[in-house]
């Protein structure tokens, strides 16, 4: 007895095992299916599971306990009304780091050209991979949340503003594992795209109003810190998370996510068709 | 009309001209061996057939379909096989063989019973629910080889598919190609290895610095190298000139006896093998030369390289070491 290898029956499958479906329902299932792969990896992968919960928890509780006593900032009631939504930002803009890890690792083993040689949407490597970070963000993102909570951290502002500022974060980090996507795909090993995608982080994300008021930093990193997109995002995030008005900042960090967004996402789909070349 | 046709592939990176121009077919059900040595174009051949790379010139047809004009019509009829083992080692394998049925855009339930049989067909039944991370070197591959199967396609490409496997994996690839072949999967399998193509390929096609230089079945291109040769090893190291001498009447015209002083050794070309050890015996025998070993050898790529290039397969550096072709005997190859 043999499986057959030709589709029976009419439905979501292609009646002839030579014809290759399109349309959106199967880029999207393209996309699921490649999702699942680093979705079933990271449960099987401790690693990658330590990351995501423990280092949160760290860093909430490290910032909280160990600068919360020291540092305070005007207008805000305790330093974890402040610090909390700058790690927050911190956090899952880390995680997106394994966008480009990931990615590096899956070419250097060949298992991209194992896709690229298949008849899926090729476009959906990408989009699976950047998808499944998402998700995992937002696992990352409700054990810091949690952790938070237990360390005095309120959600002033109700829950509606704390959708919208989480919706806002996880906007920003999907837009930021596109930019690892294109790391990824430029560096010729995993331990550069580790590198390469870490590296550039930490100054982005503490020359930032994440951890203390800008206005105490040095006069010439002031501009610097003060235009810096992921201060917009942290400032609209902690501004709805308290019940401040956020003003233009929520306008901003949305169009700084688009923008990253776009920009690197047609970037990276060029690299990785350029490959071809 | 051919499974496959490859007109006139040319392609270069930069300043290297991978491929000059390289053509060939393969018939349906059979096996074309592409053999040559690292860096020649068989990769990039490859790459070409199986929509990795676009060609530069010429044209590249898989099973009726043109693989530039219409690459994922032409990736729903291929399965490849790269050079390492493409699988997820994070996922079993049974996970991986799903993720490429549903891929191939199967429904989950076909996937999963097909992956089933794949896993049962290659002896992975056992180590199907395992994490891949756990696998050996040649498990890997045969898993490799079942995710590029999962669809049926009318052209599987394995491209060397047993370089870096120990002898008892590689000869273990062998049967699993040979299974490939007796129920007339068409197939294009490159290799550095001339016994490999001699064992499984029903066509060879000889590539260096990117271009065909050779053609035909294993046999032609072993009697164009010069037939076999028989490998003497004396006792005594003064002998060893003497030997092509005494044996002067079995030689193959035209091609130059290997001397190694050192080894105490005479490669020398036979214009027939039938009864050639004891002939090759009797005769140094009469002489009065005591012979340590008679060695029956098939030629190497090398051999076939050196008779159509004048210069070397340098496919590896054990063949770089080697300053005689005498030591490189096929079992050597199998590394």
């Amino acid at each position: 007895m043999t499986a057959t290898a030709t589709p029976t029956r009419s439905g979501p499958v292609p009646s002839d095992r030579h014809v290759v479906p399109t349309g959106a329902t199967w880029l999207a299932r393209d996309t699921w299916t490649e999702a699942t792969r680093h979705l079933t990896a990271t449960r099987r992968n401790p690693e990658l599971l330590v990351f995501a919960t423990i280092q949160p928890i760290m860093f909430v509780v490290l910032f909280v306990y160990v600068f919360g006593g020291a540092i305070q900032i005007p207008g805000f009631a305790s330093y974890e009304q402040f610090v909390v939504p700058g790690i927050f930002a911190q956090t899952i803009v880390f995680g997106s780091a394994f966008t480009g890890i990931g990615i590096a690792e899956d070419m250097s083993k060949g298992f991209i050209d194992r896709l690229r040689s298949l008849p899926m949407y090729p476009s959906a490597v990408l989009l699976g991979r950047t998808f499944s970070d998402l998700l995992r963000n937002i696992f990352t993102f409700f054990i810091m949340l949690i952790v938070g909570l237990f360390v005095g951290f309120r959600l002033e502002g109700g829950l509606v503003d704390a959708a919208l500022a989480t919706l806002l974060l996880l906007a920003f980090a999907y837009a930021f594992s596109w930019i690892q996507a294109l790391i990824g795909l430029s560096v010729k090993s995993v331990e550069t795209a580790n590198s390469a995608g870490f590296m550039w982080m930490f100054p982005l994300t503490f020359i930032s109003s994440a951890f203390v008021d800008p206005s105490t930093m040095p006069g010439w990193l002031q501009p610097v810190a003060e235009h810096n997109p992921f201060t917009i995002v942290t400032n609209a995030t902690r501004a709805l998370y308290n019940g401040y008005d956020p003003g233009m900042d929520v306008v901003w960090s949305l169009v700084w996510a688009a923008g990253i967004t776009v920009v690197f996402a047609a970037l990276s789909f060029r690299k990785f068709t350029s490959n071809s070349k | 009309m051919p499974a496959v046709i490859a007109d006139g592939l040319v392609k270069s990176f930069g300043d290297t001209e991978a491929l000059r121009g390289v053509s060939f077919e393969i018939e349906r059900a059979s096996v074309l061996c592409v053999l040559g040595p690292n860096g020649a174009g068989k990769t990039t051949a490859v790459r070409i057939l199986t929509t990795l790379l676009r060609p530069d010139a010429g044209r590249a047809v898989v099973d009726g379909i043109d693989v530039v004009a219409d690459p994922r019509g032409a990736r729903a009829r291929i399965g490849l096989t790269g050079q390492y083992a493409a699988v997820d080692e994070r996922l079993t394998g049974f996970e991986n063989l799903q993720l490429v049925g549903r891929l191939f855009h199967m429904r989950t339930a076909q996937a999963r019973s097909r992956a089933r049989e794949l896993l049962e067909r290659f002896s992975l039944t056992d180590a199907g629910d395992r994490a891949v991370k756990g696998y050996s070197g040649g498990m890997r591959r045969r898993l490799d080889i079942a995710m590029s199967l999962i669809a049926d396609p009318s052209v599987l490409f394995l491209d060397e598919p047993t370089t870096g496997l120990d002898p008892r994996s590689r000869l273990q690839m062998w049967d699993v190609i040979d299974g490939l072949v007796a129920d007339g999967t068409t197939l294009l399998l490159t290799t550095q290895y001339l016994d490999e193509a001699e064992r499984l390929a029903d066509d060879i096609v000889v590539i260096d610095n990117g271009s065909v230089i050779a053609r035909g079945t294993a046999t032609q291109l072993k009697s164009a190298s010069g037939g076999d040769r028989v490998e003497v090893t004396v006792s005594d190291r003064d002998d060893v000139d003497r030997v092509p001498v005494v044996l002067a009447g079995s030689l193959q015209a035209g091609v130059e006896p290997v001397l190694d002083h050192a080894a105490r050794q005479a490669t020398l070309p036979m214009s027939s093998t039938d009864h050639v050890v004891p002939r090759v015996v009797r005769s140094l025998d009469e002489a009065g030369i005591d012979v340590v070993d008679v060695v029956v050898r098939r030629p190497t790529l090398d051999d076939v390289f050196l008779q159509l290039t004048g210069h070397r397969a340098e496919n590896d550096t054990d063949a770089d070491d080697d300053d005689s072709t005498s030591a490189a005997v096929p079992e050597g190859a199998a590394r």
